[in-house]
């Protein structure tokens, strides 16, 4: 029970619990200021205890045990594939986003089958390089960042030994991603596991039927073990216990994904495994979760789209109820975009703020005809237009209104982005002494307000400014300003 | 880099343990060691070197060690109970609309939020009432991304007929009727006028309705309570009531009106569950609790959507804890998805269909807030709504799937992944 309450604690930890543990002797080593200091990261999560030097020494073993312990994430963590090509999955210290972060953003694995032709036969039909390298080349940028895909998950739809082994082979050389080898007999599993034995691939997965031989395996050669059991959490549970007994610690836990009757199951199943091992100490539940959206691609008589709309939604749904890693099938962009959207998104600090600080901020060097373009101080709104920016090139002035953390068009209808406010944001931003011209270009979805702005400008000093009314989408600015600027009476003077 | 990497760090604590295991094990100084079923996370060197270790003296009594682990043979049980919970709170039940005999004329009403436990713990216990779904509908032509226009093109300004398909076709529960042309800055409108477009829709349709307002807190106001006064004994949701009729000093009378003509209130404000605690207590002064459904604002998938699903999963927790400020049922307006430019912008041929794209983020959007406790969603999509009517129904019951549905998916073909037909609609 007293390992139960450590874990409860995990995030009520203060940095003085940790602190009294530390050496106390303010080295330095780490890099900060002292331990306190670094007391207070380590609570954070923003260090590792193994930055502090000294705690790794002979005398601090028993505080170093302790502090591992209270440190330690209720879901462990564990490290799919090697080295730079390696993925982390669970590590989760908390259940709701709100009580802390959640780490490790699930990994997205899409699979290709054995019987895949190396290349296509004929034009047209997909293949196995073909397809790993789709993966691979999968990105989406969204607000600066690189949005990707993480994994192969390979799958013997052959049953046979060898095929398997050659496709396996095939795929570990032409991709360094991290793998998962889906295969329920475990001499289809050997024979694969085999051609990439130092890559340290997923197994999937453990069942009633195969555990021993897959424990094996998973010991022989020390690769994290999947543990499948479909709606039965009194097997998956018993399984755990089994796996842990005979020796493999690195599990992945599959309830089972099923994704029309049986969502609610599904969901529940998830649901109860990640609760029972953050509210009810329940250790063996102590492990990442793996779900399967792919599973909608089987036993539908649905259209194609039909079953790629609904491997997307279930993704959708596996995330924001606790999966580590999802596999999954359609490539399809416009099915993979929510999905690392969404996975990007839950991943960040819920302490993150909703807004920048406002004021004027630069692109590039800007001169005193650089056009001046406004939005808000919602975070995302100003990301977005930061990001395309950015990807224009060119020099711009940007001023960022205080809407307390609304969207344009949000803060337009709620009144929060106003002729008023506008007026007066450009006016303190001081931009005004700094360019020649008096154009000021808003929003389109701020278009409404483009005639009042003018008239505002005039009452705070700002006379015959005039406003253009920019497009409705920042992606939109490029050729906005291609069309438009310099302004053509510019031009004449 | 530092110059004793992480691993390295291991390595010197598992050295450390192994040194002290080695004395427990009375085997120090042993030049060959054979360890049978133990798990050791170390290489082969430090086995090797484990002999030269200088074991520090130990002077604790040896502690009692585990039984070398025996392979199990058989699968040990472990059954599972689920951890299950009370709640001391439970959101207050609201009811939508009114039929004749209750003063309305709908021909049902819609019953949302009793919830006891957060969204969809069936095994803790199921929800009463099931999350629902309100189409938006508009008194004037707004803009419309293609992939909506194309199914509402011919009732694009008539909010009677939109809401006529909706609910035949689409199978909306309640209908929202956006009286965005009562902006000062667009039509301005006149509440009677206005109040005239709504009794249209009361004819239209005989499900409960909510009217949206244009964001102007004054003329919302003149609008609202005139639409109270004509549409008496409906029931509506008035939606939105803000602080910020509160500063402008409004907030009073509309609440009133919507209390002496039996209608609902929608609270909103943004991403802050003190402000929407704050405009409940004052909202409390004028109108019975149960009349109050909260919006905390929805924000689209890609544009802050976790910031939304983030405050509803907490506003549901604390409403279930006790607070019995937020202990009101929630409304989302999910159709904010379409302001991600995801749902619209040419992307490049791998995004494509943007028919599929569009659909899919008003979809994906709504899913997430029914996870964290949503109650009634604003949606546009027919294809989105069927899918969150499918979805709703399939998390309010279980089914007790049989697992060979999916026990062999491993080494299941897709066949003919090229045969299939596009969709139908």
């Amino acid at each position: 029970m007293t390992e139960r309450e450590i874990k409860k604690a995990v995030t009520k930890l203060s940095p003085i619990d940790v602190y009294k543990l530390l050496p106390r002797t303010n080295c330095k080593e780490c890099g900060e200021p002292n331990c306190m200091a670094f007391a207070a990261k380590l609570v954070n999560r923003e260090v590792s205890l193994e930055d502090c030097l000294p705690i790794l020494k002979k005398e601090h073993g028993k505080a170093y045990k302790k502090l591992q312990d209270m440190l330690a994430p209720v879901i462990k963590e564990i490290t799919i594939g090697t080295g730079d090509h390696s993925v982390k999955i669970g590590g989760k210290l908390v259940m709701y986003r709100h009580e802390f972060t959640y780490h490790n953003p699930v990994a997205l694995a899409l699979d290709v089958t054995d019987e895949l032709p190396l290349h296509p036969r004929f034009s047209g039909e997909e293949a196995l390089i073909d397809r790993v390298k789709k993966v691979e080349n999968f990105l989406y940028n969204y607000i600066g960042r690189d949005l990707t895909l993480d994994m192969i998950a390979i799958r013997s739809t052959s049953n046979d030994p060898t095929v398997f082994k050659s496709a396996v082979e095939n795929v570990a050389k032409v991709t360094k991603l991290p793998l998962i080898l889906c295969a329920l007999d475990s001499n289809v599993m050997e024979a694969g596991l085999v051609a990439v034995q130092d890559r340290r691939p997923l197994l999937y997965a453990a069942t009633k039927d195969n555990w021993n031989n897959m424990a094996e395996l998973a010991l022989m050669y020390n690769c994290p073990l999947g543990v499948f059991a479909p709606n039965d959490l009194n097997l998956l549970k018993s399984l755990v216990k089994t796996l842990i007994e005979y020796g493999v610690e690195d599990l992945v836990l599959d309830p089972g994904t099923f994704v029309d009757e049986g969502l609610s199951d599904t969901v529940n199943n998830f649901t109860m495994v990640r609760r029972n091992a953050f509210k009810g100490g329940d250790d063996l539940f102590g492990f990442p979760l793996i779900g399967t959206p792919i599973t909608a691609w089987f036993g539908g008589k649905d259209s194609k789209e039909m079953l790629a709309w609904k491997e997307a939604y279930i993704a959708c749904i596996l995330m924001s109820r606790y999966a580590d890693v999802l596999i999954m099938h359609s490539l399809d962009g416009w099915v993979q975009l929510p999905t690392v959207i969404w996975r990007f998104n839950i991943y960040t600090d819920p302490r993150k703020p909703v807004s920048v600080d406002s004021g004027l901020y630069t692109f590039g060097k800007p001169d005193k005809m650089s056009p001046l373009m406004l939005t808000t101080n919602y975070s995302l709104t100003y990301f977005t237009v930061e990001s395309d920016l950015k990807k224009f090139g060119g020099d711009y002035y940007l001023v960022v209104a205080d809407t307390e953390g609304l969207s344009v068009e949000s803060a337009v209808a709620g009144r929060y982005l106003t002729a008023e406010l506008i007026a007066e944001a450009v006016k303190k931003s001081g931009v005004a002494e700094k360019i020649k011209h008096k154009y000021l270009i808003i929003p389109g979805r701020a278009a409404r307000l483009s005639g009042e702005i003018e008239d505002e400008l005039k009452n705070v000093g700002l006379s015959g400014w005039r406003v253009m009314v920019g497009p409705r989408d920042s992606s939109g600015i490029a050729k906005f300003l291609d069309e438009t600027w310099p302004p053509k009476e510019e031009e004449n003077e | 880099m530092k110059p004793l990497g992480k691993k390295g760090a291991k390595e010197k604590a598992a050295a450390t343990e192994l040194t002290g295991l080695l004395e427990l094990l009375g085997l120090e100084g042993k030049r060959e060691i054979e360890l049978e079923d133990v798990e050791l996370s170390i290489g082969e060197l430090i086995l090797q070197s484990a002999a030269t270790i200088v074991a520090p003296r130990v002077t604790t009594p040896p502690a009692v060690l585990a039984p070398p682990k025996v392979k199990p043979t058989a699968i040990l049980e472990a059954p599972f109970t689920p951890f299950v919970q009370e709640y001391p709170g439970q959101v207050r039940e609201v009811t939508l609309g009114a039929t004749k005999s209750e003063g309305g004329s709908r021909g049902k009403t819609v019953v949302i939020g009793g919830a006891i436990t957060p969204a969809f713990y069936l095994f803790e216990k199921a929800a009463p009432h099931p999350p629902v779904i309100t189409v938006d509908t508009f008194d004037m032509q707004v803009r419309l991304p293609k992939a909506i226009r194309m199914y509402v093109e011919e009732v694009w300004d008539d909010p009677a007929a939109w809401a006529k398909i909706a609910v035949d076709k689409w199978g909306a529960d309640l209908i929202t009727v956006h009286l965005l042309s009562t902006d000062p800055l667009i039509k301005d409108t006149p509440p009677a006028e206005a109040a005239k477009t709504v009794e249209e829709v009361l004819q239209a349709v005989d499900v409960p309705l909510i009217i949206g307002g244009c964001g102007d807190p004054k003329k919302d106001a003149e609008v609202f309570m005139k639409v109270a006064e004509v549409a008496e004994g409906e029931r509506v949701l008035l939606s939105s009531l803000t602080l910020d009729m509160g500063e402008t000093g409004v907030l009073e009378g509309v609440a009133k009106a919507a209390e002496k003509y039996g209608h609902l209130v929608l609270s909103f404000t943004a991403l802050d569950l003190n402000r929407a605690r704050e405009l409940n207590r004052k909202l409390y002064d004028y109108i019975p609790e149960d009349r109050i459904i909260m919006d905390l604002t929805t924000a689209a998938l890609g544009y802050g959507l976790e910031y939304s699903f983030t405050i509803h999963e907490r506003a549901r927790i604390a409403a279930l804890m006790g607070d019995s400020e937020l202990q009101h049922p929630t409304l989302a307006g999910t159709t904010n998805a379409w302001a991600a430019r995801e749902t619209w912008l040419k992307l490049g041929p791998e995004w494509e269909p943007r028919r599929l794209r569009g659909p899919l983020w008003e979809t994906t959007t709504a899913l997430a807030l029914l996870l964290a406790g949503v109650d009634v969603f604003m949606m546009m999509h027919p294809d989105a709504i069927r899918t969150m009517r499918k979805v709703i129904q399939q998390l309010m019951s279980r089914s007790k799937p049989k697992p060979d549905k999916i026990a062999n998916w491993v080494n299941a073909r897709i066949k003919g992944e090229d045969e299939h037909d596009r969709e139908g609609n």
